[in-house]
């Protein structure tokens, strides 16, 4: 009976990731198979359009403004809210439901609600300071906030950073030494968590980027596409690649790390 | 070993912190002399855990000074005042090592590679975990923890040892190992220590002094024997130790309580109705020759054995009664036995408020 039950968990297991799988897999090789197609009837299949890439300098241009971008935006939001959650959370716990709330705000309002509130905004930005597709790095820091601050949260919940930094101060520590050297390496799968998903989420942006008027990946996609459908799908497929390949990364690193040898 | 540093005089000048509106410190005062393992004892709530946090610097203080070896602390923050803290909580941190979290404040504290390693070493063989000082606090006994926490606490040789706690989330056997271990480190160090626990046997095991507290002040404070043998008001005499409550009377300096007359501790109480507060182990119980009716005949509720004690509880009607006896002398006692109570004739305290009258 046992038995029986566990192997309809396993078929149920297998088909759920067959369909799944399926679900994923078959847009990303329709589009592979179109970017790798020759022209003409029967042509041979051919990598041309994968190696144009590198030809249309507007692409290359995105593509580096969106990783320069991913960095930036994980590096800022891990900066702004390590410090200030650990501190609301050790001095100021009432204020935490305000904090999260307003971190998880952003999910709540549209891109194009927002773009209407940044436009103003960079329009000073471009005037005053810098018209740079770097300062697009404020706009993404809000975006990816509600993402970093569910991550932190699960992993600052899983340490006691109240006797943890405790110790730490009683031992000489002044702040910054309590979070550089105490909290930040026992939550470093979460910080690697939050800043893989402000990467993901990062690339993937167009919304925000092609209304302010910066040429980011998606951009850059979407106008290649217009003159060039195959090169603009093969960039394509490359960065939903480089995405599943950061999300499978952070399911790996979730893992306890702690696995060394001779346990006790 | 290198770590021995002259005992500190640490001073808690009428201390007291408020939460919001509730006094959790009410202008305490304590002197521990250089050296000196001062144990703070209560309920819980009773402030005992603030006065320890308010001397570490970890929470501030509202009125008062801390003055550690002379110098005034109030202001200085935790990480400025060298001292060693030990928590209730396990707080070795998790990606460190033993020995890196022994060394963790020397680094702090600039000392150098060579001498780190050394006394870490020597540290760790002192709360005797040499054989362990590669492992990770997860692949560690809450015990061995504590022991950690011991040495890396004492590490920086700290001015002032504070153990909030340290014993209370181990099972019984390891925490009276660790309590001993830790009077036996103490002592060696000769470090000035404030230890703090609800729980009367540790303090009274340990401590050179204890000081009971109740409400944000210490009610009494003094040697170990004295706190148990001479409590100097009925809530130390009933927070340390099982205590009867026996309504009696006072007159000229004794109180007759169940047709007894025992000494009282302070004979200058007027006379009048009281509480007596006497200790299960100054009363026996006899359970052969006259059964016949009296103040002090009952009938036994239940026996407790407790290794080589046994409790004894029996009910004499308007009340019950808690004896202490060696279990050799518990015999063919049980529940439902006719016993005779005899009170050892001890000084007592005595408690007159009208509620405890009433319990009572």
């Amino acid at each position: 009976m046992i038995r029986g039950r566990k192997a309809r968990l396993q078929v149920f297991r297998i088909v759920a990731f067959v369909l799944f799988g399926a679900f994923f897999v078959v847009p990303i090789y329709a589009m592979f198979e179109f970017s790798t197609r020759g022209i003409g009837e029967n042509a041979p299949r051919t990598l041309a359009n994968w190696q144009a890439i590198g030809t249309y300098p507007d692409m290359v241009a995105g593509i580096v403004n969106s990783l320069e971008l991913a960095a930036i935006t994980s590096i800022a939001i891990l900066v702004v809210l390590v410090p200030t959650m650990v501190w609301v959370r050790l001095r100021l716990p009432r204020l935490r439901r305000v904090i999260e709330l307003i971190s998880l705000l952003p999910l709540t309002i549209p891109a194009i609600v927002l773009v209407v509130g940044f436009w103003p905004m960079y329009q000073w930005l471009g005037n005053n300071f810098s018209d740079s597709i770097l300062t697009l790095s404020f706009a993404y820091a809000i975006l990816v906030l509600p993402y970093a601050y569910r991550a932190l949260d699960a992993g600052l919940a899983a340490i006691d950073v109240k006797t943890l930094s405790e110790a730490a101060r009683s031992l000489g520590a002044g702040w910054p030494t309590v979070i550089w050297r105490v909290i930040v390496p026992n939550i470093s799968s979460a910080l690697l968590n939050a800043a893989l998903l402000s990467v993901a989420l990062v690339l993937g942006e167009y919304t925000i980027a092609n209304n302010l008027l910066y040429p980011n990946l998606q951009v850059s996609l979407v106008s290649l596409g217009r003159t060039n459908a195959g090169v603009s799908i093969a960039v394509a497929v490359a960065s939903l690649l480089f995405a599943f390949a950061l999300l499978i990364a952070i399911s790996f690193v979730g893992r306890p790390r702690r696995m060394r040898s001779e346990v006790a | 070993m290198s770590t021995t540093r002259p005992g500190i005089e640490v001073r808690l000048e009428n201390l007291s912190r408020r939460y919001s509106g509730v006094t959790a410190l009410d202008g305490l005062n304590l002197t521990m002399a250089p050296g000196e393992l001062v144990a703070l004892l209560g309920p819980s709530g009773c402030g005992k855990t603030t006065a320890l946090r308010l001397v570490a610097g970890l929470e501030d203080a509202d009125g008062g000074r801390v003055v550690i070896g002379g110098e005034d602390v109030t202001n200085v923050p935790a990480n400025k005042r060298e001292i060693g803290m030990v928590f209730q909580a396990y707080s070795l941190f998790p990606h460190m090592t033993a020995m890196q979290n022994v060394e963790f404040g020397m680094q702090l504290h600039e000392v150098g590679v060579a001498e780190r390693r050394k006394r870490a070493v020597d540290m760790l063989e002192l709360v005797g975990l040499s054989a362990h000082v590669n492992k990770y606090a997860n692949q560690m006994s809450g015990g061995q923890q504590q022991r950690v926490a011991l040495a890396r606490a004492l590490a920086i040789e700290p001015k002032v040892l504070l153990l909030d706690e340290p014993l209370s989330a181990l099972d019984a056997k390891v925490r009276a190992r660790l309590r001993d271990e830790i009077r036996r480190v103490q002592l060696e160090v000769g470090t000035t220590t404030l230890f703090v626990t609800h729980d009367q046997e540790e303090a009274l095991a340990i401590a050179d002094r204890v000081g009971v507290m109740n409400a944000g002040h210490i009610e009494q404070l003094g040697p170990p024997t004295t706190i148990y043998s001479r409590p100097a008001t009925p809530f130390v005499a009933e927070f340390v130790g099982l205590t009867n409550r026996l309504a009696g009377v006072v007159k000229g300096g004794e109180v007759e309580v169940r047709g007894k007359r025992l000494p009282l501790m302070k004979p200058d109480s007027t006379d009048g109705p009281a509480i007596a507060l006497v200790r299960p182990e100054a009363v026996s119980v006899a359970a052969d020759g006259d059964m016949s009716a009296g103040p002090l005949v009952g009938s036994v509720i239940s026996t407790v054995f407790l290794g080589a004690t046994s409790r004894v509880t029996v009910d004499l009607g308007d009340v019950t009664v808690l004896a202490q006896l060696p279990t050799s002398d518990v015999g063919a006692i049980t529940a439902g036995t006719k016993v005779r109570l005899s009170l050892r004739t001890d000084p007592v305290l005595i408690a007159r408020d009208e509620k405890a009258a009433t319990e009572a």
